[in-house]
């Protein structure tokens, strides 16, 4: 034990160094390499720990393998035999015994990792309980605690741990947001996998899911966004507050009828056979991956993002269940865009 | 008709050869595809589930169709070479091993021009894999197809190990085996544990899907984990049975051209054997994310890590073959030598995915995709290139050109290496795989362009090497008997290509390396371990290929049985399942015929043996 140790502690520099030098890849609210929490830290760890063993083991197989080839190179005039050599028993048991002492130098942390990660927070009284549900293709939240459901954001109080229960409404799916943890896939009923992660600084955060889900499973993004305590809590009332409608009462009737049999909005019952739109105008993104930004640097408005979305919903997201507006629902092209400015202005603060 | 009928093991692993190369080339067309829909943000040079059936069929025709046939077409032409042999041991069940393999591809390709391919991922998870997400007949085309197929690669494998224990020369025990023919023995022994276990899931899955069974639909009480079990008990082993017969043909590869015997064979024996035992314990490291709980990752972590301990054994011992030798760098020896690091950057990568905590990060990325590339393209394939040069002149005649080997040789790991190592990065960077695009701005647009400029590159690769191969068949065949001048195994003691009956006299084995320790003792042949006699040979019979054809019809009829064809006769045909009947009574019907009518084969006589 005391011997492991040992040669993990001598590989410790190294580990520093390339931690460093990952550091600089991806973006820091997605990328692996740039872990913005305890959980995403945890294997990043792991990470560094074994390309740091890894590399050592590839620098001494490429050393020998160049040596071999360029000194023992068959040269023209060559014609005796080289010595046929058996083998080596001292040598054959040095390179069984090297890499288990790698292997054992990777495996205890990892062990480690695997029963810290295994930690249930379900029962925890200051976790935040969050029931994340996977559909084709879209997120949904539920904060069983608050009684609270909404989709594509999640928003958490930073530095606090969140207790997730995970399951799906249809296929497979994987809950992932790359720069705070490790994913864990959405099973069906009766496999209900359970997992926590908590983000200690505000920010937006991408997630992504991970399993092959049919065709838009590229695009069934999400965001993950963490906010000051008192901001929650602030997010949480509004959420409950009645729902809002447009104030055209044609248009209205138009949005209930048409849009609320799936979609839920403030206190109308949530069938979940949709995403829930309460404050939809606030979110980061419409339908997950048009993603909102009034300097249009890495999107659109979100009145744009309403708009392209509503009139070519196959477009965005290919073989999604929602049906479309015009063809489906028989909407007008004005009516179309009346929704589409209501929901924008449906913001939360 | 010469080649529809033949029983002979040599023109059975051109058969195999030549129907590798047609599904590597679908597959590869099918990789080029992909990679160019990547090549830039949000392309839509293909839609999604084009995309979607694109990556399935790559996946499956790969694994299944792609690399297996061109290993089963060296074992073939090699093996019973190798251990002196006449044939394998069961000719007639060798072709119809080929036949069934065949046409099982054949069905799960017809899915493109049928109304769709699968689309579920080479995986085929269930619920995705259901008729209610999956509704063509696509996923129907992968269970039936692999089913056929799977039954000729057992067929085979069972054929290897009977052919290995029973026919090798006198003289030749275990210990003395050739290392290929080591690797390919393990190999047939994980192909007879591990396919039975996708046949169970493939039938279970049939059921599910065409006669509304149950097993995998949490809803009635089945359970979708089960699939995934199920599929990875068979999954990972199938990937050492891919593995293996490369790390045997290494083993062959290097020696004769370090002029040195194999670094410590009977280390390389063992880590074989422990690598095939820790194959089948290890399945549940690709279900780290599904939920097992820690105490199961934490086992299955721990146990994948163990076989870098073998894999490492086996890549000192080559590096130590050449230690010391006189190393040429012959084509086939360019590939072995660009195998040894190219395989160890895929094993390392094994051990990073084996560490629970880190593979909730890696899994389903393309951290993953460059992973199983490492190992099977940069490892498998290289292996199999450095085998089809070496072997080409003993199974052909004609040695392969050496300058466009060369070229082939740079062209194709330059591109695989450009192509697969910024994989790493895209992954750790957040890319998940099976994407059928992505949004601009996530710093994934240059990696993705590299990678696919790479994939190009391997294409040119492939190209070079068909010239090779085609302007090589134009020339006379006159390889010599041991063309490379340093053959070690009995193979390179024959005439290039061999006689139809192999070895005029069974050779006597002395030693490892039977025809190099001839050599070393002054004698230019091997000496015979009998005088010289008629030789027996099986007579050449369509019935394999008659067999095959009728399970092809009773498949595609079983598929279609409950479909509405919208035209009586149609209907009145598939829907009372008289086109499955008609398959199974030809089918069947060969079966009986074979076993009624008594075959001796035929002799060929001493006069003629002295007379070629
Ligand atoms: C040192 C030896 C190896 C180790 C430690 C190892 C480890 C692993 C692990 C842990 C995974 C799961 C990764 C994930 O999905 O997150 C994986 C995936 C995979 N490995 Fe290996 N592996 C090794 C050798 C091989 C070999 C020899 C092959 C094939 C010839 C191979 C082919 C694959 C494939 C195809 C996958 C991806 C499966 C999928 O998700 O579709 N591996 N490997
Ligand atoms: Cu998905």
């Amino acid at each position: 034990m005391m011997k492991t140790w040992q040669a993990g502690k001598r590989l410790l520099p190294m580990t520093a160094a390339l931690g460093l030098i990952l550091a600089g890849c991806g973006r820091e609210d997605l990328s692996v390499l740039r872990p913005q929490g305890p959980a995403a830290e945890s294997s990043f760890d792991l990470m560094k720990l074994s390309i740091t063993i890894m590399i050592v083991v590839l620098l001494i197989v490429f050393s020998i393998a160049a040596y071999v080839l360029v000194r023992f190179r068959r040269k023209p005039d060559q014609r005796e035999m080289p010595e046929q050599v058996e083998g080596s028993f001292k040598l054959e048991v040095l390179w069984t015994i090297i890499p288990l002492i790698l292997v054992v130098v990777l495996a205890v942390p990892t062990v480690k990792a695997v029963f810290a990660a295994g930690d249930d927070h379900s029962n925890d009284k200051n976790a935040i309980k969050v029931k994340v549900t996977g559909h084709q293709y879209w997120w949904e939240f539920e904060y069983t605690d608050y009684g609270v459901t909404t989709a594509q954001d999640l928003v958490i109080p930073a530095g606090k741990d969140i207790a997730f229960e995970l399951s799906t409404k249809d296929v497979l799916h994987s809950f992932w947001v790359p720069s705070l943890s490790g994913k864990m896939d959405t099973n069906p009923d009766g496999t209900t996998n359970r997992f926590s992660f908590s983000a200690p600084n505000e920010g937006v955060y991408r997630g992504k899911c991970a399993e092959l889900c049919g065709p838009s499973h590229g695009f069934m993004e999400f965001k993950v966004k963490s906010v000051s305590e008192a901001a929650f809590e602030k997010w949480v009332n509004s959420m409950k507050a009645p729902a809002v409608l447009p104030e055209d009462p044609a248009l209205a009737e138009k949005f209930k009828s048409q849009c609320l049999t799936c979609h839920a909005a403030g206190d109308m019952p949530d069938l979940s056979s949709a995403p829930n739109l309460t404050g939809i105008g606030s979110r980061e993104s419409v339908a997950g991956i048009l993603l909102n930004d009034d300097t249009g640097v890495d999107g659109a408005p979100v009145l744009e993002n309403l708009k392209t979305w509503l009139h070519d919903t196959a477009g965005v997201k290919p073989g999604n269940k929602m049906p479309d507006p015009k063809k489906d629902m028989g909407l007008s092209d004005e009516e179309i865009d009346g929704i589409a400015e209501f929901l924008a202005g449906y913001t939360l603060d | 008709m010469d080649w529809i009928t033949t029983v002979d093991h040599k023109k059975i692993a051109i058969l195999y050869l030549w129907a590798g190369g047609l599904f590597f080339g679908i597959g590869g067309l099918e990789a080029i595809l992909i990679r160019i829909q990547l090549i830039k943000p949000m392309n839509t040079f293909l839609d999604a589930q084009t995309f979607n059936e694109l990556i399935t069929m790559h996946g499956t025709t790969m694994i299944f169709l792609g690399v297996m046939p061109v290993i089963f077409a060296l074992m073939n032409a090699v093996i019973p070479l190798q251990i002196g042999a006449r044939d394998v041991a069961f000719p007639f069940l060798n072709a119809l091993g080929f036949w069934t393999f065949l046409f099982g591809g054949v069905l799960l390709n017809l899915s493109w021009i049928m109304g769709g391919a699968p689309d579920a991922g080479w995986t085929s998870y269930t619920p995705l894999s259901t008729t209610q997400y999956s509704g063509t007949h696509g996923v129907d085309f992968y269970t039936i197809g692999l089913q056929i197929a799977g039954l000729g690669t057992l067929i085979g494998g069972i054929n290897f190990l009977a052919t290995i224990i029973t026919m090798r020369a006198p003289g030749m025990s275990f210990m003395r085996m050739p290392m290929f023919v080591w690797a390919s023995f393990i190999t047939s022994a994980i192909i007879l544990f591990a396919f039975p276990a996708i046949t169970v899931g493939l039938v279970l899955l049939t059921f599910d899907r065409i006669l509304e069974a149950n097993f995998f639909d949490t809803s009635a009480g089945g359970n979708s984990v089960l699939w995934q079990h199920i599929f990875w008990i068979f999954g990972h082993p199938e990937v050492y049975i891919l593995i293996l017969p490369a790390f045997g043909i290494i083993s062959e590869v290097i020696p004769t051209f370090a002029r040195k015997r194999l670094f410590g064979y009977s280390s390389m024996v063992f880590a074989t054997i422990l690598i095939a035992f820790l194959g089948f314990m290890v399945w549940a490291h690709h279900m780290f994310t599904t939920g097992l709980g820690p105490v199961a990752n934490a086992l299955f972590s721990v146990s994948t890590m163990l076989i870098a301990v073998p894999t490492g054994i086996k890549i000192f011992n080559w590096l130590f073959t050449m230690w010391g030798g006189q190393v040429r760098f012959t084509t086939p020896n360019l590939f072995a030598v660009g195998f040894i690091p190219t395989f160890t950057m895929g094993g390392v990568t094994g051990v990073m995915l084996a560490s629970a905590p880190a593979d909730f990060q890696f899994h389903d990325t393309y951290f993953v995709v460059a992973h199983f590339h490492y190992v099977i393209v940069g490892g498998l394939v290289l292996g199999l290139f450095a085998g089809l040069h070496y072997w080409w002149p003993k199974m052909f005649g004609r040695m392969l050109n050496e300058t466009l080997g060369k070229w082939t040789f740079w062209t194709f790991i330059i591109g695989f290496h450009l192509t697969f190592f910024v994989q790493h990065f895209l992954g750790l960077m957040g890319m998940q795989r099976r994407v059928f695009t992505y949004l601009p701005n996530q710093q994934f647009d240059l990696l993705n362009l590299i990678s696919t400029i790479g994939a190009g590159l391997m294409g040119v690769g492939m190209l070079i090497f068909l010239t090779n191969i085609f302007l090589t068949s134009r020339k006379p065949a006159d390889a010599p008997d041991d063309p490379w001048e340093d053959g070690r195994t009995l193979e390179w003691t024959i005439s290039s290509p061999p006689p139809e009956y192999n070895f005029k006299q069974t050779p006597l084995v002395r030693g490892l390396d039977a025809f190099w320790k001839e050599k070393t003792s002054g004698h230019k042949t091997m000496t015979p371990a009998e005088p010289v006699g008629p030789i027996h040979m099986p007579s050449a019979t369509i019935l394999p290929f008659l067999m095959s054809v009728g399970i092809f019809i009773a498949g595609l009829g079983f598929m279609f049985s409950r479909d509405d064809f919208g035209n009586a006769f149609m209907g009145f045909m598939f829907n009372n399942y008289l086109v499955t009947a008609i398959g199974l009574v030809i089918t069947f019907g060969s079966m009986l015929l074979r076993s009624l009518y008594d075959d001796h084969g035929w002799h060929i006589e001493p006069e003629e043996l002295e007379g070629r």
